[in-house]
């Protein structure tokens, strides 16, 4: 398909011709996307560790629950939202629809479980593993997640990566809510759908490799600096 | 504050409705070096984890001097497969101080200390679960230890160890022992047994058959079980 | 917020150093597709110091943003609509501002045989007699509106397989339409400006039941007191302006003029 050619050579071209609209929607992208891995995961980490140590009543069903939101359809979520933030809504008078924190506030609702889920799951086999340990050792219930969330850092990292792939390629929820509007709220996957929706199809090509590769990159780098790769017994 | 003697009173411990041992009733005094033995599946784990609080009690009681919290803060339990942190050894032997608020560079400097004691200095910056065998239960003997526990259980610590990593273990039992630890631990090997023991409780099928100083025990068990057992054959 | 310290932060990293205010506009795709926007965005920028955000949507959509006070103005052209939103209280007042016309694309080789149709309400029942496969934007447009009101003149009810809804804005329409080989009706500037033609060619334009007329409504302040009315009025006064007249009638495509601009005194 001389689309798919034409869309490799398109893609260099903008890169290297430092095209500035091309850099500001790689920043915002970024910006927008790192913004919600890190708030999900200040969010989603303790409570999947949460969830993983103490017992309670409604225990099984909140675990249910829990995997169900991550079936959220990320378009719906953009749908409440909007109607949330509108200006008819209740949030309205913050003002932050169409912006880049609406596109953040939705990204995080849809990402949140994804990294709850896989931090609990992570933490419970490890909880499986710790638990006479810690037991013995008398650890508070902090101090037991505190070592469980140490401990598994790397599995958790994983998780932190999946809610990155996630948020990163979205397209519905942050149409919705950013508007994608130029310089402001215009990400990676929404000029995708502009430039295809206006038959560039080349030039949508060439995001979509820039989209690909920056995904990959982001990935490599959490690995290196992350210095977790021993091999250990993971 | 001193948390010996330990009492147990028809104690029981029970799984998913099926018994696990009980009803126990003995008493451990300050000072010993208490072997339990008895052939596999007779409680002895089940014991030890019912005197430490692993094993919730399910009938009877478990009174040590003090309230049983602070009880905690002074036993220590080293288990038959050893349980390492994903941790560097330097971090694995600080953490229990770390847990009491130790601050990281004392504990640090306690935990340096603490692995040369143990012969582990050479492996303070390998990573915990790399470890040999031996090397890692001596890990958990000194990270057991480095708390300075009134009373320390072991639960047939030596049971996957070659023998020279059993020697070593046994060296430093004594030698624990000596200082005035309390010591409680299981084994299912004889010889083990008659070397360290000063009293011996001897379990079967979930209960405590006989309980008596070492000497006594060995010369002249009073149980048929206990006979069949010192003797080598298999005990129903 | 942190978040918004970011925000601003890369807005003044990456936009030019100035004391711009910002104003938000829900267009019709229609428009924005057409190209114009990237042409007098930067002039009204420079002139008046003005950042116009796009949010670009459906007539339908527009008006609903209008009515919510998302936006502080819309630029529709949907006449019967826009005034039933003025009426109802959202809107200020409406202001023309420049015209083009609906034009009918299909199949270059026109299995329907409209290019010989001597009106547009001819050429839709030519379609409809062939029952050839036909695209309609299906999202309450202005375009939708206006193709609606054709089929209407024609007495037909469209229905049946060969009358397909896209619910999309007019590039994604096109898109579908050229994935198909189909006929389906458009604004000439969006179809001058898209990049997928494959097939297709226009075929059928000329009827003055094709004109389109594109007008600005502010959002009424007295509804929604948040809205820059301000902001919205001096961007009014440029779109009206000689400037914006001469940029507007020398937008061209191709050597074809897209717009015809027919504001007049208020």
């Amino acid at each position: 398909m001389s689309d798919t050619g034409n869309g490799f050579w398109e893609a260099w071209r903008l890169i290297l011709s430092l095209d500035p609209d091309l850099y500001e929607i790689v920043f915002l992208s970024l910006q927008v996307t790192v913004s919600a891995v890190i708030i999900a995961s200040v969010i989603g980490l303790p409570m999947g560790a949460w969830l993983a140590v103490n017992r309670f009543r409604f225990r099984r069903y909140v675990i249910a629950v829990l995997n169900a939101l991550m079936g959220l359809p990320p378009v719906v979520v953009g749908l409440f939202v909007y109607m949330m933030l509108s200006r008819a809504g209740p949030l309205g008078g913050f003002g932050l629809l169409f912006s880049p924190s609406a596109m953040i506030i939705a990204q995080v609702i849809i990402i949140t479980p994804l990294i709850a889920s896989i931090s609990h799951q992570t933490i419970r086999d490890l909880w499986a593993e710790y638990h006479d340990l810690l037991i013995s050792m008398n650890a508070t219930r902090a101090q037991r997640m505190k070592a469980l969330l140490w401990d598994g850092k790397r599995a958790l990292l994983t998780a932190t990566l999946a809610g990155f792939g996630r948020a990163i390629g979205e397209v519905g929820a942050i149409m919705i809510v950013g508007g994608n509007i130029e310089h402001i709220t215009r990400v990676l996957t929404t000029a995708i759908a502009l430039e295809t929706g206006k038959g560039n199809f080349a030039f949508a090509m060439g995001l979509g490799l820039i989209l690909i590769t920056l995904a990959v990159i982001v990935n490599l780098l959490i690995h290196i600096i992350g210095k977790t790769e021993r091999a250990s017994t993971w | 504050m001193v948390i010996l003697p330990l009492t147990l009173t028809a104690a029981t411990a029970h799984m998913r409705g099926k018994k696990l041992a009980g009803p126990v009733s003995l008493t451990l005094a300050q000072k010993g070096f208490t072997m339990v033995i008895g052939p596999n599946g007779a409680g002895k784990t089940t014991l030890l984890r019912l005197m430490h609080g692993l094993q919730r009690c399910s009938g009877g009681a478990v009174t040590w001097a003090v309230p049983a919290s602070e009880a905690r803060e002074k036993q220590a339990f080293v288990f038959q497969s050893p349980i390492m942190m994903r941790r560097k050894v330097v971090e694995c032997l600080a953490y229990p101080l770390r847990l009491r608020g130790v601050p990281k560079p004392e504990a640090r400097a306690s935990a340096t200390a603490c692995a040369h004691r143990f012969g582990l200095g050479a492996l303070l910056e390998s990573w915990a679960p790399l470890l040999s065998g031996g090397e890692k239960q001596k890990l958990s003997l000194a990270r057991a230890l480095i708390i300075e526990p009134e009373i320390l259980f072991l639960d047939e610590p030596c049971a996957n160890l070659d023998g020279r990593a059993t020697r070593e273990i046994e060296t430093i039992l004594q030698d624990v022992q000596a200082r005035g630890t309390r010591l409680v631990m299981s084994t299912h090997d004889m010889g083990q047994a008659r070397r360290l023991a000063q009293d011996v409780i001897f379990m079967h099928k979930g209960i405590v058959h006989e309980q008596s100083d070492a000497a006594r025990f060995f010369s002249a068990p009073s149980t048929p079980e206990a006979k069949a057992f010192i003797s080598g054959d298999i005990v129903e | 917020m942190s978040i918004n310290w970011i925000t601003l932060f890369a807005a003044t990293l990456l936009a030019s150093a100035s004391q711009a205010e910002s104003l938000k506009m829900a267009v019709t795709t229609s428009f924005y597709n057409s190209g114009l926007s990237e042409i007098l965005l930067p002039e009204i920028k420079a002139d008046i110091g003005l950042d116009v955000e796009l949010i670009v949507v459906g007539t339908g959509q527009a008006l609903r943003l209008g009515e919510a006070g998302d936006v502080d103005a819309i630029l529709v052209h949907a006449r019967a609509a826009e005034e039933a939103f003025i009426a109802a209280g959202f809107g200020t007042h409406r202001r023309e501002i420049m015209y083009n016309d609906f034009v009918f694309v299909g199949p270059s080789d026109d299995p329907a045989n409209i290019a010989t149709a001597n009106s547009a309400v001819a050429a839709l029942q030519g379609i409809a007699a062939a029952q050839a496969p036909f695209v309609s934007r299906g999202d309450d447009s202005g375009t939708h509106k206006k193709e609606l009101s054709l089929w209407a003149g024609a007495g037909i009810t469209p229905a049946g397989r060969w009358y397909r809804a896209a619910g999309s804005g007019m590039g994604a329409t096109l898109n579908v339409a050229s994935g198909m080989n189909a006929y389906t009706f458009s604004d000439r500037a969006s179809w001058l400006n898209f990049g997928n033609k494959g097939d297709l060619a226009l075929l059928f334009a000329g009827d003055p039941a094709l004109f389109n007329q594109y007008a600005y409504i502010p959002v009424n302040p007295a509804r929604w007191p948040h809205v820059r009315n301000d902001l919205a009025m001096q961007l009014e006064g440029w779109l009206t302006s000689e400037k914006a007249a001469a940029l507007i009638n020398a937008y061209t495509i191709d050597g074809v003029q897209l717009f015809t601009f027919n504001a007049t005194a208020p």
